[in-house]
């Protein structure tokens, strides 16, 4: 018989090599599903590699899909943390992409120095304004945010297309809905010359700096921790429980919302009711296979976005589903969780007395 | 010209509210027994999907449709048991479980259409179920003929209905997983299988989900597409907690939500493009989050819900 016994403490190679075979346990699956699909899996496999990481182009790709999946993955580990669970990032993305353009599309012009950081504040605060709702009702009448921001994630989205057709729909546009593009000033600086990479991979990178010393060397970042470790044993110790949970929640928000801001400003350049092909829910995987560490969300983010990127090449070459990029992702969330348990437990074998 | 209040007095009102109200009475009443049992299943928005497409698979391969209503309750069987297998046997978070549920049944369904159907442009068509037509209910002034018009999944949503009340408060094995989902560690002394129960549970709730996400593809409409579940899943967890986890609560609020649903379609072709279309698809969404914000004082959550349970621990 096998008996899981808790560990006291993890050692720092399992910590690195759990999350890494999870990955490739999830991969190796789906190409498994492919060869039962019929498809030439090594032929696939190949070009999923060299469309990732195979040219310059495919890097550079790879690390501005990863952009956004960075900070909706800081969004998910800030609040799982601190057992907040927020399921609205897609939401908070679309929040704050239509904050960015609401503010960045003419109404104000201000030198690049001053017009991206203000693009970037109005996203963030729209971000974090979509998460307070859920986490006040949870706060006061125990509302069970999962459904609340799950929810909240279609309401804004509508919100969106509605805004899109109505109010802020580009005069210019040839009847399509999208709003105006964003001003020459608010456009965040592309960082190789003739690619798309661009400024929001150094902001989604300075974020996860930022949160890891937030979560490690503050006051804040012990309280969220010990409220997600223990929210009674937090309250006893006078940890502001409530207040705390609003604080996570604004700053899971903001982090969500900057992907809006990174996307519709770095990449697209207006708003589309397409901008996020569930960046919101992806981040969820990201956290999960960075085990909610901050810096490690970096590392996961660019593997989920090779899978995607890569995904694409191999689906344009031989015409297979880009949808398996999804199965992937989603099998390596359920292989992480499985891979959690040998980092939290040592299986020891029991013989029967 | 039809008025606000004239809508209410229709047969084909009621016809809408009642055909919307099924899938949602199969996902809430399948919500409801994990939840009684102890486990939150967020599988259910892909189980929704997962049961929509490989119901109407079977049957665009070549089985009748009752097979196909088996087929989808037995994927959604299956992948209530993968979650089991994560949540009650390994006791891991029911939360992200539930995500990475919805997320590979959701993949795995696009992905499976994609690989039958590599290059179709219309989707493909099935011979549905067809209203049973009961024209002795027509003697009942207007909700008789909207009864006649359903087809015969809602009728099997209302026996599900009579039989969860039937079995978790009239027989032991409800009274069971009742106590499953409260106080496991009694059930446990009494000699019984708190994990042989929470799969159980699951796997039922689950088919019965998955029977939801095949109504539509399979009586609402005849044919799957990309997104069609769109958000109903989560609706059903909503409900399962304004229904107080009760069968009958849940076919009433069921039917309350498919009511205004309908409603609020036929109200918006009476605003006649005043009022933007966006606001009238957000009424669902919205609606639910007022039904949890009503019952939130008093919602009365099984006690043990999201609770892992390993003997020898406590």
């Amino acid at each position: 018989m096998i008996r899981f016994e808790p560990r006291a403490s993890t050692p720092l190679v399992l910590l690195v090599i759990v999350p890494v075979l999870s990955a490739l346990a999830a991969l190796g699956s789906a190409l498994l599903i492919l060869a039962l699909s019929g498809a030439p899996t090594a032929r696939a496999a190949g070009l999923l590699v060299q469309g990732a990481a195979g040219s310059v182009f495919a890097i550079t790709e790879t690390l501005t899909r990863a952009t956004p999946l960075i900070l909706t993955g800081l969004a998910a580990a800030v609040a799982f943390r601190a057992k907040l669970w927020n399921i609205g990032a897609e939401g908070q993305l679309y929040a704050g992409a239509l904050a960015a353009t609401a503010v960045g599309t003419g109404i104000i012009t201000l030198p690049p120095l001053l017009m991206i950081p203000l693009i970037c504040i109005a996203g963030a605060a729209a971000g974090a304004l979509a998460l307070l709702g859920p986490v006040l009702l949870k706060a006061k009448l125990s509302v069970d945010e999962v459904v609340t921001t799950l929810l909240l994630n279609f309401i804004i989205l509508l919100f969106v297309q509605m805004m899109l057709e109505g109010p802020m729909k580009d005069p210019m546009g040839m009847g399509w809905p999208q709003t105006s593009p964003i001003i020459d000033e608010g456009v965040l600086p592309r960082l190789v010359a003739q690619m798309r990479l661009h400024a929001g991979i150094v902001i989604a990178l300075a974020a996860s700096l930022f949160v890891h010393v937030l979560m490690t060397r503050t006051v804040a970042g012990y309280e969220m921790r010990a409220v997600g470790g223990n929210a009674s044993a937090a309250r006893f110790a006078g940890i502001p429980v409530s207040a705390t949970l609003v604080k996570t929640a604004l700053l899971s928000g903001a982090l969500a919302g900057l992907a809006g801001v990174s996307e519709v400003a770095g990449l697209k350049g207006y708003l589309t009711s397409d901008l996020s092909p569930g960046f919101g829910y992806s981040g969820i995987v990201v956290a999960m296979l960075a085990a909610l560490n901050p810096l490690a969300v970096v590392p996961a983010a660019i593997f989920v976005a090779g899978v995607f990127v890569g995904a694409d090449t191999m689906s344009r070459t031989l015409g297979i589903s880009n949808y398996f990029a999804d199965l992937v992702v989603a099998l390596a969330l359920l292989c992480v969780l499985i891979g959690s348990l040998f980092t939290r437990y040592r299986l020891r074998l029991v013989r029967a007395a | 010209m039809m008025d606000a209040f004239d809508i209410l007095l229709q047969a084909n009102f009621w016809a809408a509210a009642i055909r919307i109200a099924t899938p949602f009475i199969f996902g809430v009443l399948g919500a409801l027994i994990c939840e009684r049992a102890g486990v939150l299943n967020l599988g259910i928005e892909g189980i929704f999907v997962a049961g929509a497409l490989s119901g109407w698979l079977a049957v665009y391969l070549g089985a009748g449709l009752w097979t196909g209503i088996g087929v989808a309750a037995l994927v959604g069987a299956c992948l209530g048991l993968l979650h089991g297998c994560f949540t009650v046997i390994l006791g891991l978070s029911q939360h992200v479980t539930g995500i990475g549920i919805t997320l590979f049944a959701t993949s795995a369904s696009y992905f499976g259409y994609r690989v039958a159907f590599p290059t179709v442009t219309s989707p493909p068509r099935i011979e549905a179920f067809k209203p049973l037509n009961l024209d002795i209910l027509s003697v009942i002034p207007v909700i008789g003929p909207a009864l006649a018009q359903q087809t015969a999944l809602t009728w099997v949503a209302f026996v599900c209905v009579a039989l969860t009340g039937l079995v978790l408060y009239r027989t032991p094995l409800g009274l069971a997983i009742r106590a499953v989902g409260d106080n496991p560690a009694s059930v446990d002394a009494q000699g019984l299988s708190v994990a042989g129960l929470r799969m159980g549970a699951l796997a039922v709730g689950s088919a019965l989900m998955a029977v939801g996400g095949a109504f539509l593809t399979m009586s609402a409409f005849n044919a799957f597409f990309f997104g069609m579940i769109n958000g109903r899943g989560w609706v059903c967890i909503a409900l399962t907690v304004f229904a107080s986890w009760r069968p009958g609560k849940a076919l009433l609020g069921a039917l309350l939500f498919g009511a205004f649903d309908a409603y609020q379609v036929r109200l918006q072709t009476l605003a006649g493009g005043v009022v933007p279309s966006q606001i009238f698809l957000m009424m669902p969404f919205i609606l639910s989050i007022i039904a949890l914000i009503l019952v939130a004082r008093k919602a009365d959550y099984p006690r043990a819900l999201m609770r892992p349970f390993i003997k020898g621990e406590r």
